[in-house]
């Protein structure tokens, strides 16, 4: 957990994204009352200390022409989860793999993966070629492609005992939101 | 590609692949990271602010920052719900309304509505789901991270 004041600050100050400005660090740094280059050393700290897995250019798949995209969820025996798991999170193609709890009667998967690709029959072969090489032929499974889009965006954490930036917050969010 | 295509057209393509293929991590942690970045790819740092402002503007980049490790900052969760299909759509209008839900899909099964959410705590988390539950009437399903097998490095986008 982040636990200090000025971690939180940062967090808020960069969650929502980088202005396109010469200097952007430093543009951060002045609403928050840090210099440039405490800025960029404490993003660096969080970046080592794994608070955040990536810094960079988010991109969404769907604007790019990945139009089809499926969360395959797997019914894998328990002892054999988390090698499978290895083995499907080796796939460029799989952007997301995760172990989570079984919901019987109604929910028997407990594996979860999300499959991109330009359209249906490459992620239906992305399948095919996931099942042949982890050998999960006899393991059920089902494909739950994606129909509409009710919203999107960037996690927006709203950190404890903190004035929330109502104003960046909104436009950030309305950004991303595409229904 | 065309025969015809305009080179100054076919440059700008080439830097919004390389914009959004090659900086999706280690973004230059520089002073100026838009000035370096053109560095590298032999272009201004105009043209790289202005490519990024257009591919931001048309929704291709969501932003250009960090992706934060679930469970580092907060609580995070996935959940479903299966609804009829005729209330699909207000149930989804339901659940987005909520500031704390960060993607909401309509997917190809009897459970039909998948939305995640983020809270600062997971008492948070559990509050919204009631209510989600009471407001709608329908139960929400919770899928919890049990052990995360990806490391999420970024998109090959594989032009």
């Amino acid at each position: 957990m982040v636990e200090n004041t000025v971690d939180h600050d940062l967090i808020e100050a960069i969650q929502g994204g980088l202005p396109l400005v010469a200097r952007p660090y430093a543009a951060i740094g002045q609403r928050i009352g840090l210099t440039e280059s405490e800025t960029i050393r404490r993003i660096a700290a969080l970046i080592q200390e794994g608070a955040i897995k990536r810094f960079g250019v988010v991109v969404r798949h769907h604007e790019l022409g990945y139009r089809a995209n499926a969360m395959v969820v797997w019914d894998v025996p328990d002892h054999e989860v988390s090698a499978l798991g290895r083995c499907l999170g080796r796939f460029d193609c799989v952007t997301l793999c995760y172990r989570r709890p079984r919901r019987p009667p109604h929910w028997p998967y407990n594996l979860f993966s999300m499959i991109h690709g330009r359209d249906r029959q490459t992620v239906l072969a992305h399948v095919a070629h996931i099942v042949e090489v982890c050998g999960l032929e006899d393991v059920r499974h089902e494909v739950l492609f994606s129909r509409r889009r009710f919203k999107q965006r960037g996690a927006f954490y709203q950190l404890p005992n903190r004035v929330p930036q109502v104003g960046v917050r909104r436009r950030s969010a309305e950004q991303d939101l595409l229904v | 590609m065309s025969v015809n295509t305009d080179e100054a057209a076919t440059r700008l393509g080439e830097l919004e692949k390389c914009l959004l293929n090659d900086f999706q991590r280690e973004f230059p942690l520089s002073p100026t990271p838009y000035a370096d970045i053109a560095a590298r790819l032999g272009t201004t740092e105009q043209a790289v602010l202005e490519t990024l402002e257009r591919l931001q503007a048309q929704g291709v980049v969501s932003r250009i920052g960090p992706v934060f490790r679930p469970h580092r900052l907060g609580a995070s969760l996935l959940a479903a719900m299966a609804v009829p299909a005729e209330r699909l759509l207000e149930v989804a209008e339901l659940v987005s309304g909520y500031p704390e839900v960060n993607h909401n899909y309509e997917r190809e099964h009897r459970f039909n509505l998948w939305f995640v959410l983020t809270a600062a705590s997971a008492g948070r988390i559990e509050e919204v789901l009631e209510e989600i539950e009471q407001r709608s009437g329908l139960p929400v399903m919770a899928l919890p991270m049990v052990e995360s097998y990806h490391a999420d490095l970024g998109f090959d986008l594989k032009w």
